[in-house]
């Protein structure tokens, strides 16, 4: 509705039809116009939405209108704007409009050195830092060509497996409180809390920890980590028989869920959307299986497929995913190799601290790291990681010094929000936070 | 390292061509990435830190794409820019990601495209994901999508100027403004 109808007098149905309304026009559904329709995986393309729906006689046009959710909206999970076309209380059409948390964190990649690097890129997608972490100092040693001890990569399979567990637990709390299960949200953080105080001990931060660097880990696992991932482990399933009591067989959580953001496995492909989203759709595609990294492949684990792609399925995928990264956990703790927890390259590793006692050089070393950072070969290298969320990807230019060229970062939530419309087509205005909420858009990571 | 061959062009190449004229072009030994750079007389094939990389002409860009799609590439996981700025003759490249679920297989497209000519085709009509990406390309560079059916800016502003991603767009540019701050000088 424009402003210039809502001033004049108001038209009672049934009456003769005042000219306002014979000549109007909703300027915002003009916006979102659409002019042909073939097939929906094909013409939905951009954020100009076009569907199936064909205005037809029969169509009241008094029952549309666009409205704006979000970005102040507590189930957009941040400051994701939608623009909805309802037509009565059917969604028709969504636009997400996205930028609202836009910092500029790819240029500031470029102004820190690699050694920096980590501290911007583990803000990104805020859930799951380890994993942003691991992805940038993968690329960077892809670029410098180095090999890193075992210790080094269990650490890093630990740290990103229990990061997967404690972000796939918001995801599920939160989409619990958006449909209205709030115990759900209670549980899902409390254990959450576990295993972010696990991450404070070992790293000194709850979030946003800086750990996993190029060249290995900033500090080795503290004494007695074997203790308290025990004890995760042990809480855990314990914690995930409550969450089944609590939402599995809920007949109003299956009746909230089940049929609800049906997305098919062609439309996940052709809009490159990963992850649970994916493989809610019973395409088994999961980049640890497939392409592995940091020697995850010598761990037995199983990728869970959902067969509907609907948002109960999502979160089914969520819970089975959090028990695989169990099983990982636990081969881990078993496995955990002895020895150094970075690479021995003096070229990427300070020299150690009792050497800086004895040695001249090697304490200009340590400043000349630290200062000026150390130099990456030229080159151009794009490395993904199955980030909790998908497919992250990290790609980096390096024009031989000791900053990047260029730091973009490939992020999941962003090309899954493509999703939304589909999703979200003909659906009715209720389901639409249960929709958002299922994807688990982390709006950090969306807009960098 | 001589591992970015194929995207050093020489000196003497045009601004937005790659040199077609280099004798005995290497294709790789991949049986899938053989047949498809064997369609593409311009498309020199590349390998940085083992990856296999594709460089093509901008107008080759969306066929290259199309070619790779029917040879098994179901996914474009990423597109973006790079601005070399001085460090080459041909300012910017853009670099798309294509991934191959069947093959289990990675290539990136490589398009460098000179400052007076940052147009490439669109691959929204191949892959329909590439919509967002586009469109950030877009804000961040300024690289125009030919066919793309909703050009615009979409973590900028709407009216924002210039491109923030450009390395001649000096990051504090904006002057801060602080609270009587014309007291003090």
């Amino acid at each position: 509705m424009t402003d210039e109808t809502q001033t004049r007098d108001i038209w009672v149905s049934g009456t003769e039809e005042p000219d306002w309304v014979v000549a109007g026009t909703d300027e915002g559904s003009q916006e979102m116009a659409h002019t042909e329709s073939v097939g929906r995986s094909i013409e939905q393309v951009g954020t100009r939405i076009t569907d199936d729906y064909v205005i037809d006689d029969d169509t009241n046009v008094d029952e549309r209108m666009i409205v704006n959710m979000g970005p102040q909206h507590p189930s957009t999970h941040g400051v994701l704007r939608l623009n909805l076309e309802l037509e009565g209380e059917i969604v028709r059409r969504v636009k997400p409009i996205i930028g609202y948390l836009h910092t500029g964190m790819e240029k500031t990649g470029e102004q820190l050195t690699y050694l920096q690097g980590p501290t911007n890129v583990t803000r990104m997608d805020y859930l799951s830092p380890m994993n942003n972490e691991l992805v940038f100092s993968l690329a960077v040693e892809k670029l410098l060509g180095i090999e890193l001890p075992p210790r080094a990569d269990a650490i890093r399979v630990l740290m990103t497996e229990l990061n997967r567990i404690s972000s796939h637990l918001v995801a599920t709390a939160t989409n619990g409180m958006d449909i209205g299960a709030l115990s759900m949200m209670i549980y899902g953080l409390r254990e959450r809390e576990m295993i972010l105080n696990f991450f404070e001990k070992t790293t000194g931060l709850r979030m946003n920890h800086n750990y996993i660097r190029p060249g290995g880990v900033a500090a080795d696992l503290p004494d007695g980590w074997e203790d308290d991932v025990a004890q995760i482990l042990d809480v855990m399933p314990a914690a995930l028989v409550e969450y089944d009591d609590l939402l599995e067989h809920n007949p109003i959580w299956e009746g909230r869920t089940r049929g609800v953001g049906v997305i098919t496995t062609e439309e996940c492909l052709a809009y490159g959307i990963t992850g649970p989203t994916l493989r809610s759709t019973g395409y088994e595609w999961d980049l640890r299986k497939t392409q592995p990294y940091s020697g995850i492949d010598q761990f037995e684990f199983d990728v869970p497929t959902g067969s509907k792609g609907d948002v109960y399925d999502r979160y089914r995928m969520r819970i089975l995913e959090i028990t695989q990264s169990l099983r990982i956990v636990s081969q881990v703790i078993n496995s955990m190799p002895a020895g150094d927890y970075k690479t021995d390259d003096r070229k990427v590793t300070p020299p150690p601290r009792k050497r800086i006692d004895e040695s001249m050089e090697a304490l200009i070393h340590h400043f000349k790291i630290y200062t000026e950072g150390f130099k990456v070969p030229e080159g151009e290298v794009y490395v993904a990681v199955e980030s909790p969320r998908g497919e992250l990807g990290c790609y980096l230019v390096s024009d031989g010094g000791p900053k990047p060229l260029r730091l973009h970062i490939r992020a999941p939530s962003f090309a899954n929000l493509q999703a939304l419309p589909i999703m979200m087509a003909d659906s009715l205005i209720a389901d639409t936070v249960a929709t958002i909420a299922s994807l688990d858009p982390v709006m950090g990571d969306v807009d960098r | 390292m001589a591992d970015t061959q194929g995207t050093d062009l020489p000196e003497d190449a045009a601004a937005g061509e790659v040199a077609t004229d280099a004798p005995a072009r290497t294709l790789p030994d991949q049986p899938v990435l053989r047949t498809l750079f064997e369609q593409f007389e311009t498309a020199v094939w590349g390998q940085s830190r083992g990856q296999d990389t594709a460089t093509v002409v901008a107008s080759d860009f969306r066929a290259f794409a199309e070619a790779a799609k029917a040879a098994g590439f179901e996914v474009c996981t990423d597109v973006t820019a790079v601005d070399y700025h001085r460090a080459r003759r041909i300012r910017f490249e853009v670099v798309a990601s294509l991934l191959s679920h069947q093959h289990n297989l990675r290539i990136r497209l490589r398009v460098p495209l000179a400052a007076d000519a940052l147009i490439v085709p669109s691959l929204v009509p191949v892959y329909p994901g590439t919509s967002f990406f586009e469109r950030e390309t877009y804000d961040m560079f300024g690289v125009e999508f030919e066919g793309h059916p909703d050009l615009t800016r979409i973590l900028m502003p709407d009216e924002w100027v210039g491109h923030p991603l450009r390395k001649d767009f000096a990051t504090g540019e904006v002057p801060v403004q602080f609270k009587d701050s014309h007291k003090v000088s």
